[in-house]
């Protein structure tokens, strides 16, 4: 049976080389270049070869964001996306991951009542906010099950699946009943850049916009006012006191005073 | 800022043993406790749960519940997090601190909206004083750091391995052990099988020292080396992703920003140029020595020492010598 698969992406800035504006303690993200979080890559990759695998299936890519955000959706579209659907309004903006992880849930909610969703892919983490949470924190609220760290879905069909999660200390092999959301790790899948075909059709794709009223949510569960975290301030991390160099006339003089050094700081 | 002052610590085992991460929740619960002016107290899981209980014990924590089920000898999170909810309930605890391990991501996920609770992910710092409690976390590939304050009356942390020491063993203390009745929780996911990794192999992030290779080896082989070194030093081993991707090493060895984050004692990098997404891995470790023929190479402008040279002369004689030390 063919599968309805949500993946969650989000648009974020391409470069992690960001500065602090002084006056205002936060990153200034004004003028940066966005593009799709790279570790979303893998989870929109793994979509587009479930629909490979399970004929039939389709895959809707969601995002919360700007309506900037739309260029996420449609490089996910370019690379095998069926369709896009933005979460998208002012009274979004300044969310946590627990008031973003809920805007998700009740869009993948709205998903499964038009037609019943499957899997919801993540990614990892995103490469700005960098916690790793969202993923869990969406199928929490959803109240289904999740697994993170997954580097393999094993076997798949409407009601299970079977996936490796990579753990510190080897891999556990999960059962999980569906729907079900799933974390992927860059290990999952290479993904494949986008075709000519998939272009076109990124171009053309019609993105479905939802405020928070469509989703049924109130403005004050959403976004700052549902946040439950705030940053308070941004800063760039202390700087490294300086180094040492350390010099010699040949290789194995410096590996010996390196090893001197070490043991005088009783670094080993 | 309202909410409970306490503090209760989630310790999740993973193959029947407490990881050491969990050593060090003790002392950060014991900072977010003076931040708060709460008590400490401790929830572990499974069929070693008295075990566990006593572990925590001689290392300081005062209050451990067990919740002593079968069940939780694998993690679920589901599970887990009613487990936990009942405990946090029962201790009146408003503060909740895991390992940031990919369990405790999982587990606290779950927490947040099961508590109505905020959570500050991967964090390296706690602070505040008169109740309010807020932590410092990297963002951006460690590029940032971001100052993390509440809003909920509960407060859920991860914490990354190695920012905290983990508390030490103290002669003659214990814990009072009190076991948590927690109804049977149905879960949708469920654990079927493991498959360790080689065995042997120091985890990278609960590592006091790392020694890393990069493209600078050359071929996989040198990974010997690398390994060699580690041995001698009692490290864990790291890569670069270039290496990863050339297939010289698996992926878990991975650091950086698509790999693993590390805050070891020493870090030791071998023939890697340092690249931004290498740092965001591994650039607030305490101690960096680079080993690289370019002197101008970005790991040595943050190196704590530099080394100029061929990783293959420099490396064998710092193994050597080492090793003739030890033996002196
Ligand atoms: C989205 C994204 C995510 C990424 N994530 C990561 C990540 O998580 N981790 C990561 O590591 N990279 C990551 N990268 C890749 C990163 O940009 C670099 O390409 C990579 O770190 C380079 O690896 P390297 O230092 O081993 O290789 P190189 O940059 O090629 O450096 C090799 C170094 O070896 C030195 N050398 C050569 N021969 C010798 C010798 N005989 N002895 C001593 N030194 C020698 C050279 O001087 C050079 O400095 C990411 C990139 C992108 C775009």
């Amino acid at each position: 049976m063919p599968l309805n698969i949500v993946v969650c992406v989000k648009h974020t800035p391409a470069t992690t080389s960001v500065s602090v504006d002084s006056a205002t303690g936060k990153v200034k993200t004004a003028g940066l270049a966005y593009g799709l979080n790279p570790f979303d890559e893998y989870a929109v990759e793994e979509a587009v070869r479930l629909k490979e695998r399970v004929p039939g299936s389709f895959a809707t890519a969601l995002t919360l964001g700007a309506d900037s955000a739309d260029a996420a959706l449609r490089e996910a579209v370019s690379r095998g996306i069926d369709a896009a659907a933005l979460v998208t309004g002012p009274e979004f903006d300044g969310g946590d991951s627990y008031s973003t992880s809920r805007a998700l849930a009740a869009a993948v909610q709205k998903l499964h009542a038009q037609k019943p969703v499957h899997l919801v892919l993540f990614g990892k983490n995103t490469n700005d906010g960098n916690s790793g949470m969202v993923g869990a924190m969406t199928a929490a609220w959803l109240n289904w099950p999740s697994v993170v760290s997954v580097k393999k879905i094993e076997s798949v069909d409407e009601a299970s699946a079977s996936v490796w999660r990579a753990m510190e200390d080897g891999v556990e092999t999960v059962k999980v009943k569906l729907p079900a959301a799933i974390s992927t790790i860059k290990e999952i899948n290479e993904p494949r850049l986008p075709s000519l075909k998939g272009k076109m059709a990124a171009k053309k794709a019609a993105v479905t916009k939802w405020g928070a009223a469509d989703l049924g949510l109130k403005p004050e569960e959403v976004g700052a006012a549902g946040a439950a975290t705030s940053v308070t301030r941004q800063s760039p991390p202390p700087s490294r006191p300086a180094g040492m160099k350390i010099e010699g006339a040949t290789a194995a003089d410096k590996a010996k005073k390196l090893v001197d050094i070490l043991i005088e700081r009783k670094i080993i | 800022m309202a909410g409970e002052k306490n503090v209760l610590i989630v310790a999740v085992p993973q193959r029947g043993a407490l990881p050491p991460a969990v050593f060090e929740l003790i002392t950060a619960a014991k900072k977010a406790a003076a931040a708060t002016g709460g008590t400490v107290s401790a929830l572990v899981f499974g069929t070693k749960a008295a075990d566990f209980a006593k572990q925590l014990g001689e290392r300081g924590a005062e209050k451990v519940l067990t919740v002593s089920d079968a069940a939780y000898d694998s993690f679920v999170d589901e599970a887990y997090a009613a487990a936990t909810a009942a405990a946090a309930k029962q201790e009146a605890a408003g503060v909740l601190l895991l390992a940031a391990s990919v369990a405790g991501r999982s587990l606290a996920a779950r927490l947040s909206v099961l508590l109505k609770a905020g959570v500050a992910a991967e964090i390296c710092e706690i602070s505040g004083s008169g109740g309010a409690l807020s932590a410092k976390r990297y963002q951006y590939g460690g590029n940032i750091v971001a100052e993390v304050a509440f809003k909920s009356d509960v407060k859920i942390l991860t914490v990354q391995p190695m920012c905290f020491e983990a508390a030490p063993v103290e002669a003659g203390k214990a814990a009072q052990t009190t076991p948590l009745s927690v109804p049977a929780a149905s879960a949708g996911a469920q654990v079927a099988s493991f498959k360790a990794d080689e065995a042997g192999e120091i985890d990278l992030g609960a590592a006091e020292r790392i020694v890393s290779g990069g493209r600078g080896l050359g071929n996989a082989d040198g990974f010997k080396l690398i390994r060699e070194l580690a041995h001698t030093l009692g490290a864990a081993v790291g890569a670069s992703r270039a290496v990863v991707d050339a297939g010289w090493i698996a992926y878990r060895h991975q650091v950086g920003l698509t790999g693993r984050t590390v805050h070891p004692k020493l870090y030791v990098a071998c023939g890697i140029s340092g690249q931004i997404q290498h740092l965001a891995g591994m650039a607030s470790s305490a101690n960096i020595v680079a080993v690289n023929t370019d002197p101008a190479c970005p790991m040595m402008d943050i190196a704590t020492l530099g080394v100029v040279g061929d990783v293959y002369e420099v490396l064998p004689v710092v193994i050597s010598e080492i090793k003739k030390r030890r033996g002196a």
